[in-house]
């Protein structure tokens, strides 16, 4: 049992770095938010084995959250944003697809050597967990600095932060972790609310302070 | 303790949260910075009665401690002074139409939140709490940051948004190594996250995995520090944002990134086998204030300038903790103390000069002690006492760090006085053009309130020549605390 239980664990976060990796290489906004509601979808998965494997009711709770806000509510609500921004065909990477995913390679075998290193008095399934949570951590970074759209940005902050979620779960019985996912997906709403307001932008031409005390001045 | 009696420690958390509520419930400018003002020093009357009751003993979401309680008290106490400033700015802000009534209720709602978040970063015993805390003060100055709505501001804004959630999600990933790191040792659950317990135990943990949750928190919380690479959202939140909040980050928000950094200092101190993270604390801090200093020159915004000089302060104070010692660390919270309050004046004088002349651009403030003799003086006073000049505090806590300094490493003595000649360079010559001269630009009267401003220059002057000897004991007391 005990076997099966590490092999499942063990897939489910190595599908997460998988799919890290196939955010690397997305040109287009829409398939790249496929991509992650695909990456919430697994992280949901993950989380949910980790609640009963480790017997952690609580879990559940960040699974569900995962699933309903990151693997439907967001990818939706960004579709939108960039359907009305007109934005679905912007390319804006700042490296080559290459160069990316061998830098991507790199960072993985760099978590996996740390944290394989350091933790090898922890017990084999956190080990391997908190690895590859790192790999995806790191990956989401890249997909970070490797994009210029506001929307890219975004979902590779939200990759990261799965990988962050996966790590917290996979650290056996710590507190707070129901609070911290709630906690990151206001942040996330916010972030996305910020991607509303940069729609002023578009509506004016250029947005300085007379642009907006000519707004007002028409209300009055 | 009945339920009726006053407990301190709930009134300084409470009393911002309350507020916050209230505030953006009500509407009417007038009542609502009047408001803001109370509720401020309602906290802070209550963090100074935290000196005289007896302290809760440390439960597992809150402390207070020796360390904790100078930060509670210092953060209430620039709160309060900023939220009198903050009534005399907003009013005019008001009336030139950059802000809107509705506008103004939400940012008093997110200033008493930001307070909150604060508070609850430094009291809490708990270090997923302290994140939470901290990513609550984050979230609300990001916001505070756009409320212009200006591109320039919703630019800054994205960027502290983008690199700040960064920081912090690299010090949620060390969080979760420490409690790896401690969960052998003193069991799975709460008992893994919570201060009193973790430094008791720190002496067992996993040196390695310590050393690495480290690096994560210190890139992370560094992040929110400003240190030198990791700066690039400090400038930019700084200029574009209300000045009040710009005071506040200066003076109160780095305080709290700092604050986090340190008590994983001690935590890692208290493990012989781990790394010292003293030299990596010393290059970041050299870094910074070297950096820094030479971008002192470059700067054509007042704003922008006043925030460099921030990063270099935040340099000296990561340097000096990070030498260590008791007479390092005395220095180091002597500064920390010190920078809160000089800084923050020198942004209400700032924040009134702007409004005056309807300009942040240095080229065209001239001669502002010809034209606004207190507001000019003011300026002249916190820029001689930011330079380090005596016989101001911040002259006091600089002298101790380069002394202890060329005490125990006379090179890295050298490379710091370097930054610190560079930044007094840049700051006297800016300051010149600026407060003296030909006047330049609008001569209206400013409608300032001078109190917050000269309450912090007079507590820094009085630091200068005489610091009270309970004073010294207790800060000697802590930085034996830090190690």
């Amino acid at each position: 049992m005990h076997s099966l239980s590490f092999d499942v664990s063990h897939t489910l976060a190595g599908g997460l770095v998988l799919i890290s990796f196939m955010m690397l290489y997305q040109d287009r906004l829409y398939s790249l938010l496929n991509v992650f509601a695909l990456h919430a979808l697994v992280l949901a998965f993950s989380v949910a084995w980790q609640a009963y494997i480790q017997n952690a009711p609580h879990l559940y709770v960040t699974a569900a959250i995962a699933l309903v806000f990151k693997a439907i509510v967001i990818p939706v609500a960004l579709h939108r944003i960039v359907q009305q921004l007109g934005i679905h065909r912007d390319i804006e990477s700042a490296v080559g697809i290459g160069p990316t995913m061998l830098a991507g390679m790199g960072l993985v075998a760099l978590s996996m050597v740390l944290m394989l290193r350091v933790t090898a008095d922890a017990d084999p399934l956190a080990r391997e967990d908190l690895a590859f949570a790192l790999s995806v951590v790191l990956l989401g970074l890249l997909v970070m600095v490797t994009r210029r759209n506001a929307v890219s940005q975004v979902v590779g902050f939200m990759s990261l932060e799965n990988g962050l979620v996966l790590a917290a779960t996979g650290a056996k019985g710590m507190p707070l972790v129901v609070e911290i996912s709630v906690a990151f997906s206001i942040l996330i709403a916010f972030i996305v609310i910020g991607i509303f307001l940069f729609r002023i932008r578009e509506r004016f031409d250029s947005v300085d302070v007379s642009a907006l005390d000519d707004f007002r001045g028409e209300r009055r | 303790m009945s339920v009726f009696s006053f407990d301190p420690v709930t009134a300084v958390l409470l009393i911002p949260i309350g507020s916050a509520v209230l505030l953006a419930a009500l509407p009417g400018y007038r009542l609502t910075a009047r408001l803001n003002v109370v509720a401020s020093l309602a906290t802070f009357l209550s963090a100074l009665s935290l000196f005289v009751i007896e302290r809760p003993q440390p439960g597992p979401y809150v402390q207070i401690d020796d360390l904790n309680i100078v930060f509670i008290v210092l953060n209430t106490f620039v709160g309060f002074t900023t939220s009198v400033f903050s009534a005399s700015y907003i009013a005019h802000e008001i009336e030139t139409g950059r802000l809107t009534p509705v506008y103004l209720r939400f940012y008093h709602a997110m200033y008493q939140t930001m307070m909150f978040g604060m508070n609850l970063a430094f009291a809490s015993n708990n270090i997923g709490l302290m994140w939470v805390a901290v990513e609550v003060a984050t979230l609300t100055t990001v916001l505070m940051v756009g409320i212009y709505r200006t591109h320039a501001a919703l630019e800054a804004a994205w960027k502290y948004f983008i690199l700040g959630s960064v920081g912090i999600a690299f010090a949620l990933f060390g969080t979760i190594l420490v409690y790896m790191a401690a969960r052998p040792i003193v069991g799975e659950g709460q008992d893994g996250m919570v201060w009193t317990v973790l430094i008791q135990h720190a002496a067992n943990f996993d040196p390695a995995l310590l050393n690495v949750a480290f690096i994560f928190l210190f890139l992370g919380y560094g992040t929110k520090v400003g240190l030198a690479p990791l700066h690039a959202w400090l400038p930019d939140a700084h200029a574009e944002g209300p000045t009040p909040i710009s005071a506040v980050l200066s003076g109160l928000l780095l305080n709290v990134a700092l604050y986090a950094l340190l008590r994983f200092k001690i935590l890692l101190t208290a493990n012989p086998a781990a790394i010292a993270p003293g030299p990596l604390m010393v290059t970041m801090g050299l870094l910074s204030l070297v950096f820094a200093s030479f971008m002192l020159y470059r700067r054509r915004d007042i704003k922008r300038l006043f925030a460099y000089s921030s990063i270099e302060h935040m340099g000296i104070i990561v340097f000096a903790f990070g030498m260590g010692g008791p007479l390092a660390n005395f220095a180091g919270l002597l500064h920390m103390v010190m920078h809160s309050l000089t800084k923050s004046a020198i942004f209400y004088a700032v924040g009134h000069i702007s409004q005056i002349k309807g300009t942040q651009r240095i080229a065209n403030i001239r001669g502002l002690t010809v034209t606004h003799p207190a507001l000019g003086w003011g300026l002249v006073i916190g820029v001689v006492a930011i330079a380090g000049l005596p016989p101001l505090g911040i002259f006091m806590s600089e002298f101790l760090v380069v002394s202890s300094t060329f005490a125990r490493q006379p090179l890295l003595a050298l490379a710091l006085v370097f930054g610190l000649l560079l930044a007094f360079g840049a700051l006297t010559l800016r300051l010149t053009s600026v407060a003296f001269g030909e006047p330049r630009g609008s001569k209206k009267p400013a409608e300032a309130s001078y109190v917050p401003m000269f309450a912090h220059l007079a507590l820094v002057f009085g630091a200068g020549i005489y610091l009270p000897a309970p004073l010294v004991v207790w800060f000697q007391h802590v930085a034996r605390l830090l190690g």
